[in-house]
């Protein structure tokens, strides 16, 4: 029997997203040659969502793009439907400049190393960061994000599913046990 | 002796199927009656099943001498057997051709060897079957072959085709005529229209045909010599072939039966084994051919057994020969898809399949009567079976039937009194 | 959760396997693909350790180097294999060529050959996916794709559009994918040009209009694409010479006035100048000649990476 546990709702959510945005202001002491780009599925409204947030508390214009990592991820021999790629769109020279990385959950970390190598391919950015809502912990890679909405310890044969309003209808994270 | 007892039998003179038994002394069919008793013979019981007499085809490639890893005469003698054929005629395109009296007596010599099927030789009407010179006609004759031909070539040159029929006219013996202009034909692998333009294949367009098979008309018409048209695979064909029928000229011709069930429709997927000359026509042509058999146009039923290897028909389409294998299946497919499905009576098939053939080779072949030669073949018409390539007893398997599912199943196949096929 | 369309471990040996909506995801990853060839750094690491092999026993360079780049652009390894002074001419058979290379391990084979049916021999003797570079006069369906796709990309869609295919249709193996094709994505398609370069019975076989006069062909097309026309036809005795060809079929300005303002004007190439298409529209505003090449690379990209990425479908369709 699986049993499904509602971890954090909108309010929550909200909240922490908010604080995201303010320690990645407090931590590069402002958003100067900020780029931040949202990882697709769900990394994409959370990189709009965080961005439309510092530009508010910033009151500065920042890039915001998207990054479909399906052509390198390392398990596509493996998975059993094709996902659409989708365009990945960084209608900017990353350059020198300083990258975020945005993504719903971190756990293996073979993800944000697909992101990283998608991302190192269209140039050589001053130095990128990771941000993650939730980090679960069971990390295949040595990679760790620098900011983080939760820490989520969980098991193998635990999932967590992160809903937004853009994809989902809703903002809610759930912990699915089977 | 051997008795077959209860049996439908054909009798070839009444044209009817009627149960009998059949008493065949030592060479001959020495009684046809209801009940016959008869002590030293061995009984075979054939209730349930029909006696037909023995097959006869006029067309067939045994490949004897020259291409024997596709057949010999001793490998189409058993496959002929198993499709319950008796006597079949051979055509001149071995290696060497069968345009001179040396070949000819080669496979006469081998054909007795083979106790068996009785084997008929066609001869050349060209010399290497080149279309250039006119073949030693007069003694190919003196040494025994039932009819001449270029099949597989076609004299191309009229003056020649002319000076062929001209010279061999003399002689009560058909020139068998394999109709194809080579300028129209050229390239082509597939029938021209539809499944050319589907397949990207260069196209064999009817007309290739038709104007050749004209042309043959009117030269059997001048030199007063028997036609007889191989291979018919066209809805003008037929038409011509009608029409000179009423204008009196002595033409005669033969469908096969794959030009009679299938049509270019198999050629979709690039099946080798649907690869032929003249090719499978459209449903019109088909249907056609299949109205000048039961009219009369056509006369009989050949095979154009073409034997083939597998290394040969697993090339690329382009390069594959063109020909298919067909006694083991000819009964089978054409009770199947005409006699049981109520196109053709039984007894019409059998008799494009016997005496029909034998009448044009003026052989006393293919018949089931008293005193007759005891040639003939056990069919039980009620057993379903798929055609499979693990049966075939050709050396070739190059059939389109493969994989079909048909009625009709051979139990014997007797020939001059001796078994030749035993299921 | 949204179905997605599996194309891993296919053939494709013509367009009439595929459906709409997979040819619509093929276009939607050639996009993808473009995206990454105008990149600085082109290359993605997608398909890293599988091998591809290309047979080319007829030759045609530029379809090899479009596919050949492809492969090199996924990260794939790509062995190659032409007719000329390869074991073919020693009279060694396809079979045997496909043991052989099978035995190497290879992943995928594109195969090209002047006789029909040969791709789907290579699959039966492989049993690994083939890609149709072209089978003699029969089809070409990746040159479909990317002609597709490039009208695809610039009209948004090829719904409603007039298309007008003029030339040598009888000898073209472009022809008979592009009128499959682009009768399923919803185009109306005109074939035009001399009646002795016309397979019989095109109509019926392939849904599609047939023109002699090529005015008549192109009035309001959006569309028109002009196919090579080789001077051998004229040796076959299907068409009196070259400058009756170009005067009645070639494409000008003066025929382009006859079609929508808008009109793409394409060819497969590679082109003769002056004879099949003038200079003047070859290089106009119109023309989206050199876009089809580039456009080429990025569909064979994105069909390498949808038949070679992913697992098969275990169910069957
Ligand atoms: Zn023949």
């Amino acid at each position: 029997m699986s049993t499904k546990k509602r971890i954090l709702d909108e309010k929550e959510m909200e909240r922490i997203l908010k604080r995201l945005a303010n320690e990645v202001i407090e931590k590069n002491k402002g958003c100067e040659g900020l780029y931040i780009v949202g990882i697709h599925t769900r990394g994409v409204p959370l990189a709009k969502r965080i961005t439309h947030y510092i530009e508010k508390f910033e009151d500065e214009k920042i890039h915001v793009g998207s990054l479909d990592i399906t052509l390198y991820r390392d398990d596509l021999a493996h998975i059993e439907h094709q996902p659409v790629i989708q365009d990945s769109i960084l209608n900017f020279d990353i350059e020198g400049k300083h990258i975020l990385l945005i993504d719903d959950v971190l756990n293996t970390g073979r993800t944000a190393r697909a992101a990283l190598n998608a991302i190192l391919d269209y140039g050589r950015p001053a130095f990128i960061q990771l941000l993650v809502i939730i980090d679960r912990g069971n990390r295949e890679l040595p990679i760790q994000a620098d900011f983080v909405g939760k820490h989520l310890p969980t098991s193998k044969d635990e999932s967590v599913q992160v809903h937004l309003k853009e994809v989902d209808g809703a903002d809610e994270v759930f912990i699915i046990k089977d | 002796m051997i008795l077959l007892k209860n049996g439908m039998v054909y009798l070839s003179e009444e044209k009817k199927i009627v149960k009998n038994d059949v008493l065949i002394d030592k060479k001959i069919i020495k009684k046809i009656a209801p009940a016959i008793e008869e002590k030293n013979a061995e009984v075979i019981d054939c209730a349930g099943m029909h006696i037909f007499p023995g097959f006869v085809d006029l067309h067939c490639h045994l490949r004897d001498p020259g291409y024997t890893y596709k057949e010999d005469i001793a490998s189409g003698a058993e496959s002929a057997a198993k499709g319950g054929y008796t006597s079949i005629c051979c055509m001149p395109n071995t290696k060497p051709t069968i345009d001179n009296i040396s070949t000819l007596n080669y496979i006469m010599r081998k054909a007795r060897d083979v106790k068996g099927t009785k084997i008929f030789v066609i001869g050349a009407m060209s010399k290497g079957l080149e279309g250039k010179e006119i073949a030693n006609i007069a003694s190919l004759v003196k040494g025994g072959v039932v009819g001449l031909s270029d099949d597989g070539n076609c004299i191309q040159v009229a003056k020649l085709q002319l000076n062929v029929m001209r010279y061999a006219s003399i002689y009560d013996i058909p020139m068998i005529c394999h109709s194809e202009d080579y300028s129209l034909s050229g390239e082509g692998q597939v029938n021209y229209g539809y499944m050319s333009t589907k397949l990207g294949l260069p196209g064999i367009p009817t007309l290739a045909e038709e104007i050749m098979v004209s042309r043959d008309i009117m030269l059997a018409d001048v030199t007063d010599s028997q036609v007889h048209i191989a291979h018919a695979s066209t809805k003008r064909t037929v038409e011509l072939i009608r029409q000179a029928k009423k204008d009196g000229i002595k033409i005669t011709a033969e469908v096969t039966p794959h030009h009679l069930v299938l049509t270019e429709e198999a050629c979709d997927g690039f099946d080798t084994n649907t690869k032929m000359k003249p090719p499978l026509r459209s449903e019109q042509d088909r249907v056609a051919l299949f109205e000048g058999l039961m009219d009369g146009t056509i006369d009989v039923i050949a095979t154009d057994h073409a034997p083939h290897s597998d290394y040969e028909k697993e090339l690329e389409f382009m390069k594959a020969p063109f020909g298919v294998i067909g006694f083991e299946s000819a009964f089978p497919v054409l009770y199947s898809t005409l006699v049981r499905n109520d196109k053709m009576k039984l007894e019409e098939l059998v008799a494009r399949m016997t005496s029909k053939p034998a009448d044009i080779i003026k052989k006393e072949v293919g018949l089931l009567k008293e005193g007759a030669p005891a040639d003939l073949n056990v069919f039980n018409l009620e057993e379903f079976f798929t055609f499979n390539e693990s049966e075939i007893l050709s050396k070739s398997k190059n059939s389109p039937f493969l994989g079909m599912k048909m009625w009709g199943k051979i139990h014997y196949t007797i020939c001059d009194g001796k078994f030749t096929w035993k299921l | 959760m949204k179905h997605t369309l599996n194309l891993t471990g296919r053939n494709l040996f013509d367009l009439d396997d595929y459906s709409v909506e997979e040819i619509e995801k093929i276009f939607e990853t050639a996009k993808v693909m473009k995206k990454i060839n105008s990149r600085e750094y082109k290359k993605i690491p997608t398909l890293r350790g599988k091998t591809v092999a290309t047979l080319f026993f007829e030759d045609s360079t530029r379809t090899r180097i479009s596919f050949e780049l492809a492969v090199k652009r996924l990260s794939a390894d790509v062995v190659s294999f032409t007719t000329a002074g390869s074991a073919m001419k020693k009279g060694e058979g396809i079979q045997d060529t496909v043991y052989t290379l099978n035995a190497m391990g290879i992943d995928l084979y594109v195969v090209r050959h002047s006789c029909p049916g040969v791709p789907q021999l290579v699959n039966k003797y492989s049993n690994k996916p083939v890609l149709n570079a072209g089978d003699g006069r029969h089809s070409h369906p990746t040159q479909a794709l990317l002609d597709m796709f490039s009208i695809w990309e610039k009209k948004g869609s090829l719904k409603g559009l007039k298309i007008t295919i003029v030339g040598d249709i009888l000898h073209s193996r472009v022809v008979r994918s592009n009128l499959i094709g682009m009768k399923k994505m919803g185009a109306e398609v005109v074939v035009c040009g001399p009646r002795t370069l016309m397979p019989p019975k095109i109509e019926e076989v392939y849904g599609v209009q047939c023109e002699y006069d090529l005015k008549v062909a192109i009035k309001d097309a959006d569309v028109v694409m002009g196919l090579r026309m080789q001077l051998e036809r004229q040796n076959e005795g299907l068409f009196p010479g070259l400058g009756e060809y170009t005067s009645r079929y070639g494409l000008s300005n003066k025929m382009l006035e006859f079609a929508k303002d808008d009109i793409l004007v394409m060819h497969p190439g590679p082109m003769n100048r002056g004879v099949e298409i003038l200079p003047e529209v070859a290089d106009s505003e119109h023309s989206i000649i050199i876009e089809q090449v580039t456009n080429g690379v990025a569909v064979r990209m994105a069909l390498l990476f949808l038949i070679l990425g992913g697992k098969p479908d275990k169910e069957v369709a």
